[in-house]
């Protein structure tokens, strides 16, 4: 078997074509899911104008709160040119150089803080914009206002408790700080005990029933405006989502995209290294010749297994490690992932040498290795939910006949811990193994003689 | 070797119809007749390549060694990884020993390190042949040995398989080149369209063909064995 081994790399060496396929192919399957994970959608440029004076501070209360970065947190999210002056920021726009400007007024911080006194302003930003490119000003739209929400929703908040401070100011009293002084405030309960204890003063009348009813007032006013107290919070942000994760907890998206990235490396490389390579044992007429007494079938089609998943395994390995210049790989769980990419592999190889039994010439079964794994894959990739509920179910059916998808859990089950565990796939790719390889065996005898 | 009542279908085509015959250790058997008469379906199935539907082979002591009309042969890999791949696959003692026995016996020893891509037909068929030859065995099937090799080559092919026949290898070899079969068997079995219609030496055949069509019997062997298939409907 190592002799028939040896032979099918030395074989393999004399292809470059095949072999340069064989390592080019991952590598460039590697690169564009590296890329895909690391960049995402390119940065918007936008043009920045900060007019607000170096050190003012949104202030609460007579606080100042420490610097908001505003400047940094919103070129996180976009590209910023720095311009110096409106002029500037429109000709950038104009001449298409940046997408969108932002001028953050000289005002802005004064009207922030202004919010929550009780003469509010109403602070405004500036944004300027070129919409000769439809797509693209969509574009900026969408991240301003993503950034305009954010920024309500925290501004929004600070005033809710800002006004649940003067509510319960005026509720249960307390000091009021006015250009630099304080203003003692009595508030409703206090006014209604005062109120209480001189009502029995007072000679019954008119006017004691005048008191009685501001008493009352008081003590009404007192319970129920306690109540608009979260309902002012609540304002702020009336909606609250809460996410709840049902069926299945699933793996970061860079896990995903590497556990992808593996299995379509190991399929490509071990179906067409397997399949071709036992289709080669027949169009080089050899087939007859090693059986007859000097291998028997059933070690043949171990030997191209065994050569699928070693070559497959390499190949994947080395593509992995160039996944890393990209995005870190757990390698802590080497062991767990090498397990997956051996059994996945071997599975993939028995199919792909139930494939390579069917015909004789290897262009013939490389072209169906292709027609059949690449759908495969496609449909593999197909998340519940995309597709109406009986065409997933047929689509389930199809991707568990075939390795791709247990093997693409197994790895990414390898991977990760929240990628679901590894017993279940194994077995799966364990049975398919079986399956394919009784096939393979069958198609062999059935097709491969003379 | 003994073959008895050997029967072969290929759905409706009887590929064999009753065949039998024997050969003795050291005889040169020629199988002839047209293409399609069964020939390679004969030679595979006492190679145990195929299995008959019907009938029966009994090889004697010793490996039987089997050359296919194709050659089987990894045409990517050289002469040298071709022949050191099947000593190491057959199990030989010494495989490079034999390599070097078989190079000798090719007369490919300064084309060893080509690819048998590169060789020609004729090269190709050399190693094929001597890949069936290594195991040393004490019977050679060889279906159509010479097709695309030349005068030269031809005559180096039969003079090593008539020295392997006269140190007791028993030779069974087929051929549609009636001359071939007349100069290199001692006795040549005739197939047309499974049936084995004679089993004899070449004088035999032309007698039959005296009995029957005498101006053709002593013109050249093709002619008379032309005439002996006619005579039968064939
Ligand atoms: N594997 C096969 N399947 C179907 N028919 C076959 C097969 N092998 C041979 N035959 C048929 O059997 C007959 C004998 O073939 P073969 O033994 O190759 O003839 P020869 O070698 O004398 O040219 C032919 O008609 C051929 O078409
Ligand atoms: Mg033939």
């Amino acid at each position: 078997m190592r002799w028939l081994l040896l032979k099918d790399l030395q074989i393999l060496r004399r292809s470059p074509l095949q072999a340069a396929l064989l390592v080019v192919y991952p590598v460039l399957i590697a690169i564009l899911v590296g890329l895909a994970v690391s960049r995402g959608p390119e940065k918007p440029r936008v043009a920045f104008l900060n007019e607000v004076p170096e050190n003012s501070r949104i202030s609460l209360s007579g606080k100042r709160l420490p610097s908001a970065n505003v400047q940094e947190r919103i070129c996180e999210k976009v590209e910023c040119v720095q311009v110096h002056s409106r002029e500037e920021a429109v000709a950038k726009v104009e001449s298409g150089d940046v997408l969108a400007a932002l001028v953050l007024p000289e005002d802005l911080i004064n009207k922030i803080n202004s919010l929550s006194t009780l003469s509010p302003g109403t602070p405004k930003v500036e944004v300027l914009v070129n919409e000769s490119d439809p797509l693209k000003a969509g574009q900026v739209d969408d991240k301003i206002s993503a950034l305009l929400a954010q920024a309500n929703l925290a501004i929004a908040k600070r005033i809710a408790v800002e006004g649940s401070k003067y509510l319960n100011l005026v509720i249960r009293g307390g000091e009021l700080p006015v250009l630099g002084s304080q203003i003692h405030i009595l508030g409703l309960e206090a006014s209604a005990h005062i109120l209480e204890a001189i009502e029995p003063a007072v000679p019954r009348g008119p006017l004691r029933v005048a008191l009685s009813q501001v008493t009352e007032f008081a003590n009404q006013a007192g319970q129920n405006l306690d109540i608009a107290g979260p309902l002012i919070k609540r304002l702020a942000q009336p909606i609250e989502v809460h996410k709840v994760a049902v069926g299945g907890s699933s793996p970061p998206l860079e896990t995903f995209a590497i556990a992808v990235a593996a299995t379509l490396t190991l399929a490509f490389v071990t179906v067409l290294l397997v399949a071709g390579s036992l289709a080669l044992e027949r169009e080089e007429n050899a087939y007859p010749r090693l059986t007859r007494g000097l291998v028997s079938c059933e070690a043949l089609l171990g030997e191209k297994v065994l050569l699928g998943t070693v070559v497959g395994l390499v190949v994947t390995i080395l593509m992995m490690a160039g996944l890393t210049i990209f995005t870190p790989i757990e390698w802590s769980r080497f062991g767990l992932w090498l397990a997956a990419i051996v059994v996945g592999g071997a599975a993939l190889a028995t199919a792909g040498a139930a494939l390579g039994a069917v015909a004789r010439e290897v262009r013939a079964v490389s072209l169906l290795a292709f027609m059949v794994t690449l759908p495969v894959a496609f449909l593999s990739l197909v998340p519940a939910g995309a597709v109406g509920k009986g065409l997933f179910d047929v689509i389930k059916v199809i991707t568990a006949l075939f390795p791709f998808k247990p093997a693409l859990e197994a790895i990414t089950a390898g991977l990760d811990p929240s990628g679901g565990a590894l017993g279940g796939p194994l077995l799966h790719l364990a049975i398919l193994i079986v399956a394919y390889a009784i096939l393979a065996r069958v198609g062999l005898r059935r097709f491969a003689r003379v | 070797m003994r073959a008895r009542g050997l029967n072969k279908r290929f759905g409706e085509r009887q590929a064999l119809k009753d065949v039998g015959f024997e050969a003795a250790a050291g005889e040169l058997v020629a199988v002839i007749g047209p293409n399609g008469a069964g020939k390679t379906t004969l030679l595979s199935i006492l190679a145990g390549i195929q299995a008959a539907d019907g009938g029966e082979v009994e090889t004697g002591a010793g490996a039987v060694g089997w050359v296919p009309q194709q050659a089987a042969l990894y045409r990517r890999l050289t002469v040298e990884e071709n022949l050191l791949l099947f000593a190491r696959l057959e199990k030989l003692p010494d495989p490079r020993a034999s390599v070097e026995e078989m190079l000798a016996l090719t007369g490919l020893g300064e084309r060893r390190g080509e690819i048998v891509a590169r060789l020609s037909g004729g090269n190709q068929q050399r190693i094929n042949i001597a890949i069936g030859l290594m195991a040393r065995p004490s019977v050679l099937l060889l279906d159509e040995p010479s097709v695309g090799l030349d005068p030269r080559q031809r005559a180096r092919l039969w003079e090593f398989v008539s020295g392997l026949a006269g140190r007791g290898t028993t030779v069974i070899f087929s051929t549609h080149d009636i001359q071939e079969a007349e100069r290199y068997g001692n006795r040549m079995l005739v197939l047309a369209d499974g049936e084995a219609l004679f089993d004899g030496s070449a004088e035999e055949l032309r007698e039959a063909v005296r009995g029957e069509a005498a101006e053709a019997a002593d013109r050249d062997f093709e002619t008379a064995f032309v005439a002996y298939l006619h005579h039968r409907g064939h």
